[in-house]
Protein backbone atom coordinates (compact mmCIF):
# COMPACT_ATOMS: atom_id res chain seq x y z
CA UNK A 1 0.00 0.00 0.00
CA UNK A 2 2.77 2.49 0.86
CA UNK A 3 3.96 2.07 -2.98
CA UNK A 4 0.46 2.62 -4.25
CA UNK A 5 0.78 5.99 -1.93
CA UNK A 6 4.32 7.23 -3.29
CA UNK A 7 3.01 6.09 -7.22
CA UNK A 8 0.38 8.59 -6.53
CA UNK A 9 2.13 11.42 -4.27
CA UNK A 10 4.29 11.14 -7.26
CA UNK A 11 1.65 11.64 -9.57
CA UNK A 12 1.23 14.59 -8.28
CA UNK A 13 4.05 16.06 -7.37
CA UNK A 14 4.74 15.56 -11.78
CA UNK A 15 1.65 17.94 -12.07
CA UNK A 16 4.40 20.52 -10.38
CA UNK A 17 7.05 19.79 -12.54
CA UNK A 18 4.46 19.94 -15.31
CA UNK A 19 4.02 22.78 -14.78
CA UNK A 20 7.14 24.81 -14.15
CA UNK A 21 8.67 22.61 -17.33
CA UNK A 22 5.47 24.30 -19.33
CA UNK A 23 7.03 27.83 -20.20
CA UNK A 24 10.49 25.93 -20.99
CA UNK A 25 9.27 23.39 -23.40
CA UNK A 26 6.96 26.36 -24.86
CA UNK A 27 9.71 28.02 -25.75
CA UNK A 28 12.20 25.59 -27.03
CA UNK A 29 9.30 24.23 -29.10
CA UNK A 30 8.20 27.12 -30.74
CA UNK A 31 11.91 29.57 -30.93
CA UNK A 32 14.37 26.95 -30.82
CA UNK A 33 15.81 28.87 -27.30
CA UNK A 34 16.53 27.63 -24.02
CA UNK A 35 15.90 30.17 -21.63
CA UNK A 36 17.73 29.58 -18.83
CA UNK A 37 15.99 32.31 -16.94
CA UNK A 38 13.15 30.55 -16.82
CA UNK A 39 13.84 29.31 -12.95
CA UNK A 40 15.08 33.18 -11.80
CA UNK A 41 11.42 34.48 -13.46
CA UNK A 42 9.27 32.09 -11.83
CA UNK A 43 11.08 33.06 -8.40
CA UNK A 44 10.23 36.45 -9.58
CA UNK A 45 7.16 36.18 -9.84
CA UNK A 46 6.88 34.13 -6.41
CA UNK A 47 8.73 37.80 -4.59
CA UNK A 48 5.81 39.66 -6.41
CA UNK A 49 2.97 37.58 -4.98
CA UNK A 50 4.83 37.87 -1.56
CA UNK A 51 5.05 41.33 -1.57
CA UNK A 52 1.08 41.84 -2.32
CA UNK A 53 0.73 39.08 0.37
CA UNK A 54 2.64 40.33 3.17
CA UNK A 55 2.04 43.90 2.22
CA UNK A 56 -1.60 44.17 1.29
CA UNK A 57 -2.84 41.28 2.42
CA UNK A 58 -3.73 40.25 -1.05
CA UNK A 59 -4.37 36.78 -1.54
CA UNK A 60 -2.28 34.62 -3.76
CA UNK A 61 -4.68 33.76 -5.88
CA UNK A 62 -5.96 37.14 -6.85
CA UNK A 63 -2.49 38.50 -6.86
CA UNK A 64 -2.14 36.53 -9.87
CA UNK A 65 -4.38 38.71 -11.67
CA UNK A 66 -1.77 41.48 -11.45
CA UNK A 67 0.99 39.01 -11.64
CA UNK A 68 0.39 37.32 -14.63
CA UNK A 69 -0.19 40.25 -16.91
CA UNK A 70 3.27 41.39 -15.33
CA UNK A 71 4.94 38.11 -16.32
CA UNK A 72 3.24 38.46 -19.76
CA UNK A 73 5.06 42.08 -20.05
CA UNK A 74 8.18 41.07 -18.81
CA UNK A 75 8.15 38.27 -21.48
CA UNK A 76 7.20 40.69 -24.25
CA UNK A 77 10.27 42.95 -23.28
CA UNK A 78 12.89 39.95 -22.64
CA UNK A 79 11.41 39.08 -26.29
CA UNK A 80 11.73 42.43 -28.06
CA UNK A 81 14.87 43.72 -26.23
CA UNK A 82 16.81 40.37 -25.09
CA UNK A 83 16.05 37.48 -27.00
CA UNK A 84 15.20 38.78 -30.64
CA UNK A 85 18.76 40.49 -30.60
CA UNK A 86 20.34 37.24 -29.51
CA UNK A 87 19.27 35.25 -31.67
CA UNK A 88 20.66 37.39 -34.89
CA UNK A 89 23.94 36.22 -32.99
CA UNK A 90 23.29 32.13 -33.70
CA UNK A 91 22.12 29.39 -31.13
CA UNK A 92 24.45 29.67 -28.20
CA UNK A 93 24.00 33.50 -27.77
CA UNK A 94 20.64 33.64 -26.08
CA UNK A 95 21.61 30.33 -24.04
CA UNK A 96 24.64 32.97 -22.78
CA UNK A 97 22.26 35.95 -22.68
CA UNK A 98 19.73 34.09 -20.41
CA UNK A 99 22.27 32.62 -18.44
CA UNK A 100 23.62 36.46 -17.40
CA UNK A 101 20.26 37.28 -17.17
CA UNK A 102 19.53 34.48 -14.39
CA UNK A 103 22.45 35.54 -12.69
CA UNK A 104 21.13 39.13 -12.47
CA UNK A 105 17.89 38.45 -11.70
CA UNK A 106 19.17 36.45 -8.62
CA UNK A 107 21.32 38.47 -7.37
CA UNK A 108 19.13 41.79 -7.75
CA UNK A 109 16.57 39.48 -5.55
CA UNK A 110 19.21 38.29 -2.99
CA UNK A 111 20.32 42.16 -2.57
CA UNK A 112 16.26 43.02 -2.10
CA UNK A 113 15.29 40.17 0.15
CA UNK A 114 18.54 38.55 1.32
CA UNK A 115 18.78 34.67 2.20
CA UNK A 116 16.14 34.49 4.08
CA UNK A 117 13.58 31.71 2.55
CA UNK A 118 9.86 32.69 2.48
CA UNK A 119 6.80 30.84 1.20
CA UNK A 120 3.59 32.05 0.05
CA UNK A 121 1.77 28.78 2.71
CA UNK A 122 0.67 31.20 5.30
CA UNK A 123 -1.26 33.45 2.88
CA UNK A 124 -2.94 30.26 2.05
CA UNK A 125 -5.70 29.83 5.00
CA UNK A 126 -6.06 25.77 5.44
CA UNK A 127 -5.68 24.86 1.49
CA UNK A 128 -1.61 24.48 2.60
CA UNK A 129 -2.08 21.72 4.99
CA UNK A 130 -5.93 20.53 3.90
CA UNK A 131 -6.23 16.82 2.40
CA UNK A 132 -8.77 14.08 1.51
CA UNK A 133 -8.30 11.02 2.78
CA UNK A 134 -8.60 8.03 -0.03
CA UNK A 135 -8.04 5.03 2.54
CA UNK A 136 -7.05 4.45 5.89
CA UNK A 137 -3.22 4.79 4.90
CA UNK A 138 -3.68 7.42 1.90
CA UNK A 139 -4.47 11.03 1.76
CA UNK A 140 -3.98 13.41 -0.75
CA UNK A 141 -3.01 16.93 -0.45
CA UNK A 142 -5.69 19.53 -1.42
CA UNK A 143 -3.16 22.02 -2.48
CA UNK A 144 -1.53 18.64 -4.56
CA UNK A 145 -4.62 18.03 -6.56
CA UNK A 146 -5.53 21.85 -7.27
CA UNK A 147 -1.71 21.74 -8.93
CA UNK A 148 -2.37 18.73 -10.80
CA UNK A 149 -5.53 19.73 -12.35
CA UNK A 150 -3.79 22.84 -12.77
CA UNK A 151 -1.01 21.63 -15.18
CA UNK A 152 -3.45 19.43 -16.99
CA UNK A 153 -5.97 22.36 -17.61
CA UNK A 154 -2.94 24.59 -18.71
CA UNK A 155 -1.43 22.49 -20.98
CA UNK A 156 -4.07 21.39 -22.70
CA UNK A 157 -5.14 24.60 -22.61
CA UNK A 158 -1.74 25.46 -24.57
CA UNK A 159 -2.13 22.61 -26.66
CA UNK A 160 -5.83 23.88 -27.91
CA UNK A 161 -4.92 27.01 -28.33
CA UNK A 162 -1.66 25.93 -30.83
CA UNK A 163 -3.70 23.96 -32.80
CA UNK A 164 -7.20 25.98 -33.37
CA UNK A 165 -6.54 29.81 -32.58
CA UNK A 166 -5.29 31.57 -35.25
CA UNK A 167 -2.52 33.04 -33.34
CA UNK A 168 -1.67 29.35 -32.27
CA UNK A 169 -1.41 28.89 -36.18
CA UNK A 170 0.93 31.69 -36.05
CA UNK A 171 2.98 30.92 -33.33
CA UNK A 172 3.67 27.15 -35.28
CA UNK A 173 4.11 28.77 -38.79
CA UNK A 174 6.63 31.30 -37.36
CA UNK A 175 9.00 28.50 -35.43
CA UNK A 176 8.73 26.28 -38.84
CA UNK A 177 9.74 29.17 -41.33
CA UNK A 178 10.20 33.31 -40.06
CA UNK A 179 10.35 34.68 -43.54
CA UNK A 180 7.68 32.92 -45.17
CA UNK A 181 5.20 33.85 -42.53
CA UNK A 182 5.72 37.41 -43.21
CA UNK A 183 4.48 37.02 -47.13
CA UNK A 184 1.08 35.88 -45.86
CA UNK A 185 0.83 39.20 -43.00
CA UNK A 186 2.22 37.54 -40.29
CA UNK A 187 4.99 39.96 -38.24
CA UNK A 188 7.21 36.87 -36.95
CA UNK A 189 8.35 39.94 -34.35
CA UNK A 190 5.01 40.35 -32.59
CA UNK A 191 4.36 36.48 -33.34
CA UNK A 192 7.58 35.49 -30.90
CA UNK A 193 6.78 38.21 -28.57
CA UNK A 194 3.18 37.05 -28.21
CA UNK A 195 4.56 33.55 -27.49
CA UNK A 196 7.68 34.62 -24.99
CA UNK A 197 4.76 36.54 -23.05
CA UNK A 198 2.41 33.76 -23.05
CA UNK A 199 5.51 31.11 -21.72
CA UNK A 200 5.89 34.09 -19.08
CA UNK A 201 2.05 33.75 -17.97
CA UNK A 202 2.47 29.73 -17.42
CA UNK A 203 6.21 30.45 -16.11
CA UNK A 204 4.44 33.03 -13.45
CA UNK A 205 1.99 30.35 -12.62
CA UNK A 206 4.60 27.48 -12.11
CA UNK A 207 6.04 30.20 -9.51
CA UNK A 208 3.16 30.68 -7.58
CA UNK A 209 2.67 27.18 -7.24
CA UNK A 210 6.24 26.72 -5.90
CA UNK A 211 6.15 29.53 -3.89
CA UNK A 212 2.50 27.60 -2.36
CA UNK A 213 3.87 24.53 -1.83
CA UNK A 214 7.00 24.75 -0.81
CA UNK A 215 9.46 27.84 0.42
CA UNK A 216 11.77 29.77 -1.82
CA UNK A 217 14.39 32.15 -1.88
CA UNK A 218 16.65 34.37 -4.20
CA UNK A 219 18.49 31.50 -5.36
CA UNK A 220 15.37 28.60 -5.78
CA UNK A 221 15.49 29.35 -9.33
CA UNK A 222 18.11 27.14 -10.85
CA UNK A 223 17.29 24.06 -8.95
CA UNK A 224 13.80 24.89 -10.37
CA UNK A 225 15.22 24.37 -13.69
CA UNK A 226 16.93 21.40 -13.22
CA UNK A 227 13.28 19.99 -13.03
CA UNK A 228 11.63 21.58 -15.55
CA UNK A 229 14.34 21.07 -18.01
CA UNK A 230 14.42 16.96 -16.50
CA UNK A 231 11.26 16.97 -16.89
CA UNK A 232 10.55 18.80 -20.73
CA UNK A 233 13.25 16.41 -22.02
CA UNK A 234 11.96 13.00 -20.63
CA UNK A 235 8.89 14.27 -22.61
CA UNK A 236 10.53 14.72 -25.52
CA UNK A 237 10.54 18.75 -25.49
CA UNK A 238 8.49 20.95 -27.33
CA UNK A 239 5.81 18.59 -26.82
CA UNK A 240 3.32 19.79 -24.19
CA UNK A 241 1.45 16.46 -23.36
CA UNK A 242 5.03 14.80 -23.81
CA UNK A 243 5.87 17.23 -21.29
CA UNK A 244 3.11 16.19 -18.63
CA UNK A 245 4.27 12.77 -19.05
CA UNK A 246 7.62 13.68 -18.24
CA UNK A 247 6.65 15.83 -15.22
CA UNK A 248 5.05 12.28 -13.99
CA UNK A 249 7.84 10.25 -14.96
CA UNK A 250 10.12 12.59 -13.02
CA UNK A 251 7.85 12.87 -10.12
CA UNK A 252 7.14 9.13 -9.94
CA UNK A 253 10.13 8.59 -9.41
CA UNK A 254 11.57 10.29 -7.06
CA UNK A 255 8.77 9.88 -4.74
CA UNK A 256 9.43 5.66 -5.32
CA UNK A 257 13.40 6.75 -5.13
CA UNK A 258 12.46 8.51 -1.39
CA UNK A 259 10.85 5.28 -0.54
CA UNK A 260 13.83 3.30 -1.19
CA UNK A 261 16.21 5.06 0.59
CA UNK A 262 15.31 8.83 2.27
CA UNK A 263 18.21 10.13 0.09
CA UNK A 264 16.91 8.22 -3.05
CA UNK A 265 14.85 11.35 -4.08
CA UNK A 266 17.24 13.49 -6.04
CA UNK A 267 19.40 10.61 -7.39
CA UNK A 268 16.42 8.53 -8.36
CA UNK A 269 14.61 11.52 -10.83
CA UNK A 270 18.62 12.25 -12.28
CA UNK A 271 18.59 8.52 -13.04
CA UNK A 272 15.43 8.06 -15.00
CA UNK A 273 16.43 11.45 -16.96
CA UNK A 274 19.74 10.06 -17.94
CA UNK A 275 17.97 6.57 -18.86
CA UNK A 276 15.49 8.41 -21.41
CA UNK A 277 17.87 10.59 -22.60
CA UNK A 278 20.25 7.59 -23.17
CA UNK A 279 17.17 5.66 -24.35
CA UNK A 280 16.53 8.33 -26.70
CA UNK A 281 19.57 8.85 -28.37
CA UNK A 282 20.51 5.06 -28.17
CA UNK A 283 17.46 4.97 -30.09
CA UNK A 284 17.53 7.85 -32.87
CA UNK A 285 20.39 10.05 -32.10
CA UNK A 286 24.30 9.70 -33.47
CA UNK A 287 24.62 6.97 -30.86
CA UNK A 288 22.34 4.64 -32.26
CA UNK A 289 23.08 5.26 -35.98
CA UNK A 290 26.72 4.27 -34.47
CA UNK A 291 25.64 1.43 -32.80
CA UNK A 292 23.64 0.17 -35.70
CA UNK A 293 27.22 0.39 -37.68
CA UNK A 294 29.12 -1.77 -35.25
CA UNK A 295 26.35 -4.67 -34.97
CA UNK A 296 25.20 -5.12 -38.80
CA UNK B 1 -4.22 52.62 -63.72
CA UNK B 2 -0.71 52.14 -62.28
CA UNK B 3 -0.37 49.46 -60.12
CA UNK B 4 3.10 48.79 -59.39
CA UNK B 5 6.24 51.12 -60.30
CA UNK B 6 9.97 50.02 -59.67
CA UNK B 7 12.30 52.92 -60.20
CA UNK B 8 15.93 51.83 -60.68
CA UNK B 9 16.16 48.87 -57.71
CA UNK B 10 19.33 47.66 -56.96
CA UNK B 11 19.54 44.18 -54.42
CA UNK B 12 22.36 42.53 -53.36
CA UNK B 13 23.23 39.19 -52.00
CA UNK B 14 26.37 40.18 -50.06
CA UNK B 15 28.91 41.03 -52.75
CA UNK B 16 26.83 40.00 -55.54
CA UNK B 17 24.79 42.40 -57.17
CA UNK B 18 21.54 39.74 -57.95
CA UNK B 19 18.98 43.17 -59.28
CA UNK B 20 20.62 46.07 -60.89
CA UNK B 21 19.10 49.67 -61.99
CA UNK B 22 16.07 47.51 -63.07
CA UNK B 23 13.03 49.79 -63.49
CA UNK B 24 10.03 48.34 -64.84
CA UNK B 25 5.81 49.33 -63.99
CA UNK B 26 2.51 47.30 -64.18
CA UNK B 27 -0.98 48.60 -64.42
CA UNK B 28 -4.13 47.12 -63.14
CA UNK B 29 -4.94 43.70 -65.08
CA UNK B 30 -1.60 43.52 -66.63
CA UNK B 31 -0.17 40.33 -66.93
CA UNK B 32 3.96 40.10 -67.45
CA UNK B 33 6.35 37.34 -67.99
CA UNK B 34 9.32 37.36 -66.13
CA UNK B 35 12.05 35.43 -68.05
CA UNK B 36 15.40 34.96 -67.94
CA UNK B 37 18.34 31.78 -67.18
CA UNK B 38 18.83 30.70 -63.56
CA UNK B 39 20.74 33.43 -61.82
CA UNK B 40 19.49 36.65 -64.27
CA UNK B 41 17.90 37.73 -60.88
CA UNK B 42 14.54 37.16 -61.30
CA UNK B 43 13.10 35.95 -58.37
CA UNK B 44 15.32 38.15 -56.16
CA UNK B 45 13.36 40.97 -58.21
CA UNK B 46 10.52 39.70 -57.31
CA UNK B 47 11.80 38.65 -53.20
CA UNK B 48 12.29 42.54 -53.41
CA UNK B 49 9.19 43.82 -54.98
CA UNK B 50 7.12 41.76 -51.98
CA UNK B 51 9.50 43.35 -48.87
CA UNK B 52 11.04 39.76 -48.04
CA UNK B 53 14.65 40.93 -49.82
CA UNK B 54 15.52 44.53 -48.88
CA UNK B 55 16.91 46.53 -52.09
CA UNK B 56 20.12 48.18 -51.75
CA UNK B 57 18.81 51.40 -53.73
CA UNK B 58 15.96 52.55 -56.15
CA UNK B 59 12.02 52.93 -55.47
CA UNK B 60 9.05 50.82 -55.35
CA UNK B 61 5.75 52.23 -55.82
CA UNK B 62 2.29 51.00 -55.11
CA UNK B 63 -0.74 52.46 -55.89
CA UNK B 64 0.96 55.77 -55.77
CA UNK B 65 2.31 54.79 -52.11
CA UNK B 66 6.06 54.40 -51.94
CA UNK B 67 6.78 50.98 -49.95
CA UNK B 68 10.66 50.93 -50.39
CA UNK B 69 10.89 50.56 -46.32
CA UNK B 70 7.64 48.89 -45.62
CA UNK B 71 8.14 45.06 -44.04
CA UNK B 72 7.07 42.43 -46.34
CA UNK B 73 3.76 41.33 -43.45
CA UNK B 74 2.45 45.47 -43.87
CA UNK B 75 2.83 45.07 -48.10
CA UNK B 76 0.69 41.73 -47.90
CA UNK B 77 -1.94 43.63 -46.05
CA UNK B 78 -1.82 46.57 -49.04
CA UNK B 79 -2.43 43.74 -51.55
CA UNK B 80 0.92 42.56 -52.60
CA UNK B 81 1.80 38.50 -52.45
CA UNK B 82 3.59 36.50 -53.82
CA UNK B 83 4.15 32.46 -54.32
CA UNK B 84 7.38 31.70 -53.41
CA UNK B 85 9.76 29.10 -55.50
CA UNK B 86 9.89 26.20 -54.23
CA UNK B 87 6.26 26.92 -52.67
CA UNK B 88 7.19 27.18 -49.21
CA UNK B 89 4.09 25.64 -47.64
CA UNK B 90 4.48 24.94 -43.64
CA UNK B 91 4.83 20.58 -43.72
CA UNK B 92 3.69 20.14 -40.48
CA UNK B 93 0.62 21.74 -40.76
CA UNK B 94 -2.93 20.70 -42.45
CA UNK B 95 -3.85 21.80 -45.88
CA UNK B 96 -6.90 24.19 -44.31
CA UNK B 97 -4.41 25.68 -41.68
CA UNK B 98 -1.65 26.23 -44.30
CA UNK B 99 -4.93 28.18 -45.89
CA UNK B 100 -6.21 29.71 -42.58
CA UNK B 101 -3.20 31.50 -41.64
CA UNK B 102 -3.28 34.02 -45.03
CA UNK B 103 -6.36 35.45 -43.12
CA UNK B 104 -3.73 37.19 -40.83
CA UNK B 105 -3.54 39.76 -43.86
CA UNK B 106 -6.52 40.77 -42.50
CA UNK B 107 -7.43 41.58 -46.41
CA UNK B 108 -11.24 40.80 -47.18
CA UNK B 109 -12.69 40.61 -50.76
CA UNK B 110 -13.49 37.88 -53.71
CA UNK B 111 -10.91 34.36 -52.09
CA UNK B 112 -12.55 33.08 -49.16
CA UNK B 113 -11.55 29.55 -48.32
CA UNK B 114 -14.49 28.02 -50.07
CA UNK B 115 -14.13 30.70 -53.19
CA UNK B 116 -10.59 28.78 -53.65
CA UNK B 117 -11.55 25.41 -53.09
CA UNK B 118 -14.07 25.77 -55.77
CA UNK B 119 -11.22 27.73 -58.09
CA UNK B 120 -9.16 24.88 -57.06
CA UNK B 121 -11.35 21.44 -57.22
CA UNK B 122 -7.96 19.23 -56.85
CA UNK B 123 -8.20 20.99 -52.64
CA UNK B 124 -11.12 19.81 -51.10
CA UNK B 125 -10.07 16.33 -50.34
CA UNK B 126 -6.66 17.56 -48.87
CA UNK B 127 -7.79 20.58 -46.22
CA UNK B 128 -7.03 17.53 -43.61
CA UNK B 129 -3.98 16.79 -44.91
CA UNK B 130 -0.64 17.26 -43.46
CA UNK B 131 1.16 19.58 -46.89
CA UNK B 132 4.57 17.77 -46.49
CA UNK B 133 2.98 14.81 -47.80
CA UNK B 134 0.94 15.95 -50.70
CA UNK B 135 2.36 15.85 -54.54
CA UNK B 136 4.01 18.65 -55.79
CA UNK B 137 1.03 19.72 -58.48
CA UNK B 138 -0.69 19.36 -55.10
CA UNK B 139 1.41 21.74 -53.18
CA UNK B 140 2.28 24.47 -55.93
CA UNK B 141 -1.97 24.62 -55.75
CA UNK B 142 -2.11 25.05 -52.08
CA UNK B 143 0.74 27.42 -52.49
CA UNK B 144 -1.19 29.48 -54.95
CA UNK B 145 -4.58 29.21 -53.05
CA UNK B 146 -2.57 30.65 -49.77
CA UNK B 147 -1.42 33.48 -51.77
CA UNK B 148 -4.71 34.27 -53.24
CA UNK B 149 -6.55 34.36 -49.50
CA UNK B 150 -4.91 37.27 -49.16
CA UNK B 151 -6.74 38.80 -51.66
CA UNK B 152 -3.72 40.08 -53.06
CA UNK B 153 -4.21 43.44 -55.81
CA UNK B 154 -0.67 42.08 -57.35
CA UNK B 155 0.17 38.32 -57.30
CA UNK B 156 3.95 37.63 -57.67
CA UNK B 157 4.56 33.82 -59.22
CA UNK B 158 7.36 32.40 -58.63
CA UNK B 159 8.27 29.42 -60.57
CA UNK B 160 5.01 27.88 -60.25
CA UNK B 161 5.53 24.94 -62.63
CA UNK B 162 9.00 24.08 -61.60
CA UNK B 163 9.12 20.52 -60.83
CA UNK B 164 5.37 19.36 -61.43
CA UNK B 165 4.71 17.27 -64.14
CA UNK B 166 3.31 18.42 -67.66
CA UNK B 167 -0.10 17.70 -66.88
CA UNK B 168 -0.30 19.06 -63.34
CA UNK B 169 1.37 21.92 -64.90
CA UNK B 170 -1.62 22.22 -67.51
CA UNK B 171 -4.07 21.74 -64.43
CA UNK B 172 -2.11 25.00 -63.03
CA UNK B 173 -2.33 26.99 -66.59
CA UNK B 174 -6.00 26.68 -66.53
CA UNK B 175 -6.88 27.77 -62.79
CA UNK B 176 -4.01 30.56 -63.56
CA UNK B 177 -6.82 31.36 -67.37
CA UNK B 178 -9.17 31.73 -64.69
CA UNK B 179 -7.19 34.70 -62.71
CA UNK B 180 -6.39 36.06 -65.53
CA UNK B 181 -10.29 36.57 -66.44
CA UNK B 182 -10.97 37.69 -62.62
CA UNK B 183 -8.89 40.66 -64.05
CA UNK B 184 -5.55 40.17 -61.04
CA UNK B 185 -2.58 41.73 -62.16
CA UNK B 186 0.06 39.11 -62.33
CA UNK B 187 3.94 38.94 -62.64
CA UNK B 188 4.92 35.46 -63.62
CA UNK B 189 8.44 33.78 -63.74
CA UNK B 190 8.09 30.85 -65.77
CA UNK B 191 11.32 28.93 -67.42
CA UNK B 192 8.75 27.59 -70.22
CA UNK B 193 8.69 30.35 -72.78
CA UNK B 194 5.54 29.17 -74.91
CA UNK B 195 3.53 28.59 -71.67
CA UNK B 196 4.73 32.71 -70.36
CA UNK B 197 4.40 33.69 -74.26
CA UNK B 198 0.81 32.41 -74.05
CA UNK B 199 -0.89 33.73 -71.09
CA UNK B 200 1.10 37.28 -70.67
CA UNK B 201 0.25 40.63 -72.04
CA UNK B 202 4.10 41.58 -71.81
CA UNK B 203 6.95 39.82 -71.68
CA UNK B 204 10.61 41.20 -69.57
CA UNK B 205 13.84 39.60 -70.18
CA UNK B 206 16.61 39.43 -67.37
CA UNK B 207 20.16 38.79 -67.66
CA UNK B 208 22.75 39.37 -65.10
CA UNK B 209 20.58 41.57 -62.98
CA UNK B 210 19.49 43.78 -65.70
CA UNK B 211 16.53 44.20 -67.92
CA UNK B 212 17.44 43.31 -71.49
CA UNK B 213 14.81 42.55 -73.08
CA UNK B 214 10.80 44.38 -72.93
CA UNK B 215 7.71 44.01 -75.17
CA UNK B 216 4.30 43.21 -75.49
CA UNK B 217 3.83 39.15 -75.74
CA UNK B 218 2.12 39.49 -79.48
CA UNK B 219 5.11 41.08 -80.91
CA UNK B 220 7.36 38.43 -79.40
CA UNK B 221 9.02 35.80 -81.21
CA UNK B 222 11.08 32.62 -79.41
CA UNK B 223 14.32 33.96 -81.42
CA UNK B 224 14.12 37.24 -80.47
CA UNK B 225 13.49 36.48 -76.56
CA UNK B 226 16.02 33.12 -76.81
CA UNK B 227 18.64 36.01 -78.13
CA UNK B 228 17.51 38.14 -74.96
CA UNK B 229 17.57 35.22 -73.12
CA UNK B 230 21.30 34.02 -73.26
CA UNK B 231 22.68 37.73 -73.95
CA UNK B 232 23.94 36.58 -77.77
CA UNK B 233 23.07 39.99 -78.94
CA UNK B 234 25.28 41.74 -76.38
CA UNK B 235 27.97 43.24 -77.88
CA UNK B 236 31.01 41.85 -75.65
CA UNK B 237 34.77 42.49 -75.91
CA UNK B 238 35.58 38.83 -77.24
CA UNK B 239 32.69 39.20 -79.81
CA UNK B 240 34.13 42.30 -81.38
CA UNK B 241 35.12 42.07 -84.92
Amino acid sequence: MIWVDQIIQGVLLGGYYALIACGLSFMFGVMRIVNLAHGSFAVLAAFGLWELASRFGVSPFLGLIAILPAMAAVGWVLQRFVLERSVRGGPLVPLLSTFGLAIMLDNLLFERYGADTRSLAPYLGTLSYDSWTLTDEISIGKLAVLIFVAAILLLGGLQFFLSYSQLGRAIRATAADPDTVGLLGIDAGRVNAAATALAMVTTGLAGAFMAMRTTFSPYAGAPQLIFAFEAAVIGGAGSLWGTLGGGILLGVAQSIGAEINPQGFLIAGHLVFFLVLFARLATNGALGRYLRRRSP
Amino acid sequence: MRRLAVEHLAVRHGLLHAVRDVSLHLDQGEVVALVGANGAGKTTLLRAIAGAHAPSGGRIWFDGADVTLIPSHRRVALGIALVPEGRRLFAQMSVEDNLRLARSAGRAGRWTLDSVMAAFPQLPPLRPMRAGTLSGGQQQAVAIARALLTNPEILLLDEVSLGLSPLAVDQLYASLQTLVATGTTIILVEQDLNRALGVADRVICMLEGRIVLEGPAAEMDRDRVMGAYFGVDRPTAERAP
